[in-house]
């Protein structure tokens, strides 16, 4: 893979690499908590938060952690801080931690964070890695918010709160509405990409953390034909 | 001499039947709805079904447009899920809720999955659905019917419809003609049989899955203790076994399919008008069924003709 600066390293995690609307990671979360555009940021800051630590603390012990229990110990790192993001929420934000409810301490299982983990942090430096962490999070963020302000102005006929619309569209608020605003989202950001030539190349095993150590067949097929195309 | 001898490929024999001609069809067996809703509740009912009409061919004519695909507004098929979406619809409805709900079904169910037979849920029960879920107020919202029982009056103009009101409330003629609250298509009971016989004497749709649907339902009723004749002609029940159920696109082609798909939207129905907090549960019935009906094909996919079971070496 070409070498890439340091800016592309943030940079490819907010359109090009999206990690909700490219890689489509984290989709439990991003359906779950976006019925405003509020809870949506507090996800997205919360969750960057969490990428951007574990991110830099993993790529600081990657050459210590033994190769074969390298994901529990990467879940205990990520646990780790989401238990302080998640006693700082309750403190300082206690609104943000009653509408995120559960989502909160979920954040251990978002795979964005995991993938990253694996795909990024666990092989590159730890500048890299923070970079990486906080586009990624960025990126989240962004498309949380975006569906957040979508299906809270047709849902609720509001933003932020403030009440703009004289009608609602009850159904945005409810899943279908996520996942059809959802869906809409990727096939914007699919647009978006293929019109400025930068067709992402992925294979079905894009952030799948077992891909390194993966033993079917297919699989390897797949990762060797995508390093041909990306050459 | 050389104009006798015709070469062609088969098939030889055709049927005259076009899409047009079933829809053409569909909208004739209609017409006794679409008046007894005038009847009943007067010539608005008449601007609502235009509105809807009006508003799904222009949505599919844009939309195949915008995909760049051939105009399909020709075969009449926007014009009937225009006309089953308007009669779904309580008659003091918004327009522009009933348009947004033409968007649903002709752009969002119909044209997004690749337009006319590729449709995996029926597109006006589907708009219906999204309605009710995204406006319930106006969407459960019933004006009395004319002539409707005074029992029934919730107010000076609203009236509850037969699943809701009190037993005892309508007469089973009451429930023929459509002297009840519901939605425009749904009350005249009479007027949908009346278009039922008119599509199976004219072969568009076969007799199977109607009675079967509501064969199942009226056991169900028993079942579960209602009374099964009121609960027939109550509702959306006539409406969505005749015209709703029998969707070609979305209906099992296999014999055995189908009476398994109406067995299954008659059960689903009657459990949720018992034990759902909804007073109706057609759409939601057809409309799981509707889902499953690529696996019920799979279950009965007929034995190919002269072909010969192996387990049992019987020869049929």
């Amino acid at each position: 893979m070409a070498k890439r600066s340091l800016f592309q390293e943030f940079s490819k995690g907010i359109i090009k690499e999206n990690p909700v609307l490219c890689l489509v990671l984290g989709t439990c979360p991003t359906l779950a908590v976006t019925t405003s555009a509020f809870n949506a940021i507090g996800m997205g800051v919360a969750a960057t938060a969490v990428l951007v630590c574990s991110n830099a603390v993993i790529s600081l012990l990657r050459k210590v952690i033994p190769d074969k229990v390298r994901i529990p110990a990467y879940i205990t790192i990520i646990a780790g801080f989401v238990s302080v993001v998640q006693m700082l929420v309750k403190a300082f934000a206690p609104a943000i931690n009653a509408s995120l409810g559960i989502f909160l301490p979920l954040i251990v299982v978002n795979c964005i964070i995991l993938g990253r983990a694996e795909m990024f942090a666990g092989k590159n430096p730890v500048l890299p890695s923070i970079l990486d962490g906080l586009g990624m999070g960025v990126g989240f963020t962004a498309a949380l918010l975006c569906m957040g302000i979508i299906r809270e102005l047709l849902g609720s006929g509001s933003v932020f709160g403030v009440q703009v619309l004289p009608f609602q569209i009850l159904i945005f608020i409810l899943p279908p509405g996520g996942f059809f605003v959802f869906g809409m989202l990727i096939m914007l950001a699919n647009k978006l990409n293929t019109r400025a030539g930068k067709k992402v190349k992925t294979t079905p095993c894009d952030g799948c953390p077992m891909a390194k150590n993966c033993a079917d067949k297919k699989c390897a097929d797949m990762k060797k034909e995508a390093t041909v195309n990306a050459d | 001499m050389e104009n006798m001898l015709h070469v062609s490929s088969s098939p030889h024999f055709r049927s005259n039947d076009s899409t047009r001609r079933i829809m053409l069809d569909v909208i004739i067996a209609l017409i006794p709805t679409s008046i007894a809703a005038c009847v009943i509740f007067g010539l608005r009912s008449l601007i609502l079904i235009g509105v809807c009409v009006a508003t799904c061919v222009l949505l599919e004519y844009v939309s195949r447009k915008i995909m760049k695909r051939d105009t399909t507004i020709g075969d009449l098929s926007a014009v009937v899920t225009g006309l089953l979406l308007a009669l779904n619809l309580p008659v003091d409805i918004n327009p522009l809720i009933a348009m947004f709900g033409c968007l649903i079904a002709i752009v969002v169910v119909k044209q997004m999955f690749g337009g006319i037979g590729m449709n995996f849920v029926n597109p006006a029960l589907a708009a219906r659905i999204v309605l009710l879920v995204s406006f319930p107020g106006p969407m459960m919202h019933w004006v009395k019917a004319l002539g409707a029982p005074e029992a029934a009056a919730v107010d000076a103009t609203t009236a509850a419809t037969p699943l809701a009101a009190e037993p005892g409330t309508y007469s089973y003629i009451d429930l023929l003609i459509g002297r009840c609250g519901g939605s425009i298509g749904e009350v005249c009971a009479a007027a949908l049989i009346l278009g039922g016989i008119y599509l199976v004497i004219r072969r568009v749709i076969s007799p199977i899955i109607p009675c079967v649907y509501l064969a199942t339902a009226a056991v169900m009723s028993l079942i579960v203790g209602l009374d099964p004749l009121y609960q027939l002609l109550s509702g959306g029940l006539m409406l969505g076994a005749i015209f709703m159920a029998t969707d070609y696109t979305t209906s099992p082609v296999t014999k055995w399919g189908k009476v398994i798909f109406a067995c299954g939207c008659g059960i689903f129905t009657i459990l949720l008008r018992a034990y759902s907090n909804m007073p109706e549960g057609v759409s939601f019935s057809i409309l799981l069924m509707n889902i499953l009906v690529p696996l019920i094909e799979r279950m009965t996919v007929p034995r190919t003709l002269g072909f010969v079971k192996k387990a049992k070496g019987e020869k049929k």
